[in-house]
């Protein structure tokens, strides 16, 4: 206790003191990536020595943000002497950025604690280049969140793009995976342009490239619209909105586990860091069509993450179009804050952002945890296709207990934090009727409706994922031989759960974090609750306790069993399934991972576009195979890309290879400029 | 003294009050059943003497089954007999009360549906796997049209705490409000959906291939069917005491009269209702055949349609209470 | 029978949701019968409806109006239809163009932009009903989406009579009903449209076998 308290008093001392700790911290991860880069191929002391301090460093970043937030005097403002002559790297540590490091931090912890113990030697990358990639990245990302320029932001964006494109590419002998990389690399720079230029409206004729003069700066309505587009275009490339969410089934597969978690858990929320600083902080006004474009886009996006999360056999695939999904719902509770806001109901809009938040929050830990499981069963059977797993709660008890937390908080049940993240957002749907336009108030609580749909369809995709990977019978005889995670994953997998588990039954530490965001960005946060309850609007209203739900299951399942055990008795015999007396089960009559999907794609038909081979009746050999792919990749990007290369074509004619022709050009631009000398 | 027993013996009321009486209402529903195929009905008290005959049994357990398939019953039971705990059947002053509101019970439903979907995939039949995927699909095209039922009655109250509702209404009777009554017939179709009764499944069938919930039985045996089974009769009384809380809340003990007369008069207002409701869901399921499983989702999207007609017709006809 | 106004506030509602009901269950319905049946309520709910409406203003043509239609819409239309169906044989009509969960999705739309569109226009009428008019802007697109849904000729009849339906009750809503010898008349036109149309389908039938408008659709140039 007395050594907390001289931690706090420490950090808390200067006013600029917990930005100062921030900067050394991130600065011990550079030191770290480097000294990986000392001997690049002795994975046992970068796995055992280099990256658990990188878990300590991110620990020590969660603690710091987590006292700023508490209790430090934000805003705190430096300036290094880094960056252009007249444009020195700005840094600002505010709630906002203050509450996306305290994610960064508690999420880095599990994944560094993982990757510890995951990384081996094989071939693609040498292990200490990785680790530079790595903590590169994650100084990037908190890089990112710290920027108080358009210019140190935009540095920091580019930085996060290659490393994270360079730890896709990790095992860049496939193929497959070097085109992942590369249409990541297209899409993450598609986005960066249209930021650049969302920055270069937003300082509206000022010159001046601060996020101070944006402040300061007032824009048209044209102007601001404009900048708001170019933000959600530009953001959501990089967050995964449909349609621009092509590279991320594909790229988060094609890394390996740990840097898939990092970049689910945590670049996708500096994408809505991105959106959230951009839309409350630096463009102060707002109109109530883009809240409402918004939540379509993310509700949309949702509903399209969720359909193919459900139709696909490749585990990590499934997990990417899972976090296609949340984005959609992190992007929804925005859209409704920004509609509340501009129809001034202020106390609503705090309960719809503090919604987008805590799910951001959330969803760092558990998709991370999930990845991070997978990650795990990739290494003991190598492999990833759904239709070659199953079982493996028997041979990886550990990692199967594990996971079975993170499934249950993705499907959004309580008493797990999933859970009160929905139920925030649910509530604050609840108040849209009162928004004060005609068609709006009847239109969006239909919202409300595919926002409980996508939810239950995400517990679908979860019992899916689960079932078909951890339960029934192995679908492979190799199966036989997996083997669980080892010490360090183990200890990765089990932060993050916990921190599943204590958000979910503590929300109240979520929700005022999130609160003291709401009160910096909207003036307004929910009200405050007892430690174990939460009622955002009025205890009227509605409350939930996931402690006391959790309690009560508990103590009615002890009481049940201790009756049961006495009054009765606890006989039990083991003996082969019984399946209705049929006595030639087999592995391969259990659901595969297309069959537990398929009443979605025949409810769900307009969405797919499907490719079937289905066996005729004189077949010898039946094969029954079905390939669905996404129908945005054939209407829109397939003939955009055609298009480019063809204008590309024409424009390479230029390109004759006849001196006589170069030498042409050349004069007949020097005849031109004579001519317009000439007239002028 | 006495004002410690009182929250205690409520809590222990709550708990144990309606796993006792749910097996009651189930026997009433297949006595009305039987009454109407013009056959000769069983006793009142049958579903106890098969729980009583399930318990002393002894457990046969598939020999890959994990501790996820042991630990399910259990945890549904609990659930649903917390689900019992929370919603104001009787009064509205329950200790638990203020746990959870109603999007957080059909939460905790949710639950109990993914454990027990998980466990029929646990020993890794195909008919456990059948049953696990159709149970889901009903799950997740129900829940729209619950949440919709439940914005049209947090509309008209303000709040989607059930002790709540249930004071409101009380304070405030409007029964031809024309949006209850959509939101009354969209509760029934997604009780009859959810708790696996005619039109969506048969929970009398034998042919495998046409269970939804009973697939997901089939590997269960002695205590733990027994558990599993009680809690399918827990669920359906407790989707009727919400129905009750949210459509028809006379007889329950409000604040104001939670005295012991009140609470008996609580107690017999909830068994006239439920010997009504047990009645009139017999006559549904002899009158409707079972649906398609491909004709569930425009059942459930009927039952959708409904409650938002019955949300717009509120916001037109603004709200005359 | 004495009404409280307020109380006639909340039966004319109740009335208009039914009849809003009951358009989104002839939108679905597959078999004519059936659907028939359905016709036949939606005129008794106006029936009553409009009942309602002249108690509560005195007018005694509002009475006479409702006596029409409970003899037209209720009685004499719906028998004709049953013979009709009947004497063809057409007791099913085959899947909808599109299937039923979009259709029904695609009416709750209309509904909403119907709702959308009257709440302006009823804060000017006078009547008790004002607030009953986005509903029958509401059962008259309904209609007119089950016309264009559907494949046989008499559902698009049915739907053609659902419209009137409606145009009568938003009538009866922003005033007190249309003068009498417009309704007489319009009461006319439909019988006789009924009768003229019976004929056609028995030309229809001779001429392609089967009531099928697809079959309609190779009457054209080429």
């Amino acid at each position: 206790m007395k050594l907390a308290h001289w931690i706090v008093e420490l950090v808390l001392a200067r006013p600029e003191g917990c930005l100062y700790c921030i900067l050394l911290l991130l600065l011990s991860w550079l030191v770290l990536g480097v000294a990986g880069l000392v001997r690049p191929h002795r994975t046992g002391y970068i796995a055992h020595m280099l990256f658990p301090l990188g878990a300590v460093v991110s620990l020590g970043l969660a603690l710091v943000a987590g006292i700023a937030l508490a209790r430090g005097q934000l805003p705190q403002i430096l300036t290094l002497p880094l960056g252009l002559p007249d444009l020195p790297f700005h840094l600002r540590l505010d709630t906002l950025s203050a509450f996306f490091l305290l994610l960064l931090g508690l999420a880095g912890v599990g994944i560094s604690i993982f990757a510890a113990g995951y990384f081996r030697s094989g071939a693609g990358t040498a292990p200490g280049l990785l680790c530079l990639q790595y903590h590169v990245f994650l100084i990037s990302m908190a890089a990112v969140t710290l920027a108080d320029d358009a210019y140190f932001f935009m540095v920091a964006w580019e930085t996060m793009a290659l490393s994270s494109y360079f730890l896709v590419t990790s095992q860049h002998r496939i193929p497959e995976i070097r085109r992942a990389g590369f249409l990541y690399l297209l899409m993450a720079h598609l986005g960066a342009i249209c930021i650049l230029l969302c920055f270069g409206v937003l300082q509206g004729g000022s010159w001046q490239f601060t996020f101070d003069a944006m402040r300061r700066s007032s824009l048209t309505p044209v102007w601001a619209t404009a900048a708001f587009l170019l933000a959600l275009f530009g953001f959501g490339a990089k967050a995964g909105l449909v349609p621009l969410h092509v590279w991320l089934p594909e790229a988060h597969p094609a890394a390996p586990s740990p840097v898939s978690a990092v970049m689910s858990g945590l670049m996708l929320k500096t994408a809505v860091y991105g959106m959230l600083r951009v839309n409350f902080d630096l463009l102060h006004v707002g109109l109530w069509w883009w809240g409402m474009l918004t939540l379509a886009v993310g509700l949309f996006t949702a509903l399209f993450g969720a359909i193919f999360a459900a139709a696909q056999t490749d585990m990590k695939r499934l997990l990417a179009y899972s976090s296609i999904e949340n984005i959609g719902l992190i992007f929804t509770g925005i859209g409704l804050a920004v509609l509340f806001q501009t129809g001034n109901l202020h106390l609503f809009a705090a309960l719809a952002l503090t919604a987008a938040l805590v799910h951001a929050l959330n969803h760092a830990f558990f998709k991370s945890l999930l990845f991070l499981a997978t990650g795990s069963v990739l290494h003991a059977t190598k492999q990833r296709s759904l239709g070659k797993l199953g079982g493996l709660i028997r041979r990886m008890p550990w990692v199967a207990g594990l996971a079975l937390v993170g499934t249950l908080a993705i499907a959004g049940l309580p008493p797990l934090n999933g859970f009160v993240s929905e139920w925030l957002l649910l509530q604050s749907f609840l108040f849209t009727p009162q928004i004060p336009h005609a068609f709006i108030n009847m239109l969006v609580p239909l919202g409300a409706a595919m926002l409980a749909l996508t939810a239950a369809l995400a517990a679908y995709v979860m019992v899916k994922f689960y079932g078909v990977i951890f339960l029934g019978q192995h679908r492979e005889a190799s199966l036989v031989q997996a083997h669980d995670a080892n010490w360090l994953e183990r200890l990765g997998l089990l932060w993050l759960a916990l921190g599943c588990v204590v958000l979910g039954l503590v929300p109240e530490i979520a929700l005022r974090a999130a609160g003291k965001v709401t009160n910096a960005l909207l003036g307004q946060s929910v009200a405050p609750s007892r430690a174990w309850w939460i009622a955002p609007v009025s205890w009227q209203q509605a409350s939930y306790s996931g402690l006391w739900l959790l309690a009560g299951i508990v103590g009615v399942v002890g009481i049940t069993f201790l009756l049961v055990r006495s009054l009765v008795h606890g006989w039990m015999r083991r003996t082969p399934a019984w399946d209705c007396g049929y006595r030639w089960q087999t592995s391969r009559m259990q659901d595969t991972a297309e069959g537990f999907g398929q009443p979605i794609r025949h409810i769900f038909e307009p969405f797919f576009r499907m490719e079937r081979d289905l066996p005729a009746p004189s077949d010898h050999a039946p094969r029954y195979r079905v390939h669905i792919e996404d129908r945005l990749w054939h209407a829109f990007y397939l003939p955009l890309a055609h298009g480019v290369q063809r204008v590309a074509e024409s424009v390479g004619k230029l390109q004759s290879g006849k001196l006589a022709v170069y030498l042409l050009y050349s004069f007949l631009t020097l005849i031109g400029l004579l001519i317009y000398v000439l007239w002028v | 003294m006495i004002s410690h027993l009182r929250p205690a013996g409520e809590v222990l009321l709550a708990i144990a009050a309606a796993p006792l009486a749910a097996p009651l209402f189930t026997g009433w529903i297949a006595q009305c059943r039987a009454w109407m195929q013009n056959r000769s009905a069983p006793p009142l008290t049958q579903p106890y003497r098969m729980l009583r005959k399930l318990f002393h049994k002894e457990v046969t357990l598939a020999s890959d089954a994990s501790f996820l398939f042991r630990v399910t019953p259990y945890v549904l039971f609990g659930t649903m007999v917390l689900a019992a705990a929370i919603i104001p059947s009787v009064a509205t002053g329950l200790p638990f009360a203020q746990v959870a509101d109603a999007i957080a019970l059909i939460g905790l439903f949710a639950t109990a549906r993914v454990f027990m979907a998980l466990a029929a995939m646990d020993v890794g039949t195909a008919f456990g796997t059948l049953g696990a995927r159709r149970e889901m699909m009903i799950g997740f095209l129900a829940e729209p049209a619950l949440l919709m039922v439940l914005f049209n009655t947090f509309l008209l109250s303000g709040s989607t705490a059930l002790p709540r509702l249930v004071e409101t209404y009380r304070a405030h009777p409007s029964l031809i409000e024309p949006s209850l009554l959509f939101a009354a017939v969209a509760f029934l179709m997604v009780l009859l959906a959810e708790n696996a009764r005619i039109p969506i499944d048969n929970p009398a069938t034998h042919l495998e291939l046409t269970m939804i919930h009973e697939a997901m039985l089939l590997e269960y045996s002695a205590r733990h069917l027994a558990l599993m089974e009680w809690a399918a009769s827990l669920k359906l009384f407790n989707y009727a005491c919400i129905g009750f809380a949210l459509f028809l809340p006379w007889g329950i003990a409000t604040r104001t009269t939670s005295n012991v007369l009140g609470l008996v008069i609580a107690v017999a207002a909830l068994a006239g209702k439920l010997i009504v409701a047990g009645a009139a869901l017999a006559l549904i399921e002899t009158l409707s055949a079972k649906l398609r499983i491909f004709r569930a989702p425009e059942y459930l999207a009927t039952a959708f349609i409904l409650a938002v007609l019955g949300l717009l017709v509120h916001l037109l006809l603004g709200g005359q209470a | 029978m004495i009404f409280t106004s307020h109380l006639l506030a909340q039966l004319l509602d109740l009335f208009a949701a039914g009849l809003l009901l009951i358009s989104f269950a002839m939108l679905s319905e597959r078999r004519t019968q059936r659907l028939v049946t359905l016709f036949a309520w939606q005129g008794a709910v106006l029936f009553a409806s409009t009942l309602l409406v002249a108690h509560s203003a005195g007018l005694e043509e509002v009475y006479y109006s409702a006596a029409l239609t409970l003899v037209l819409k209720v009685i004499i239309l719906p028998w004709i239809l049953h013979r009709l169906i009947r004497r063809l044989g057409a007791e099913w009509d085959s899947e909808l163009l599109v299937n039923v969960p979009v259709t029904m999705l695609l009416g709750l739309g209309f509904v909403i932009f119907a709702f959308g569109l009257a709440q302006p226009i009823s804060t000017l009428a006078t009547t008790i009903t004002r607030n009953t008019l986005g509903i029958a802007l509401a059962v008259i697109l309904l209609a007119f989406l089950m016309m264009i849904t559907r494949r046989k000729a008499i559902t698009q009849v049915v739907g053609f009579l659902a419209m009137e339906n409606g145009l009568f009750f938003a009538a009866t809503s922003a005033t007190y009903g249309m003068p009498m010898v417009i309704e007489l008349g319009i009461a006319l036109d439909v019988l006789v449209g009924m009768l003229i149309l019976g004929v056609f389908f028995f030309q229809i039938r001779e001429q392609f076998d089967s009531l099928d408008l697809q079959h309609m659709e190779t009457l054209k140039e080429d």
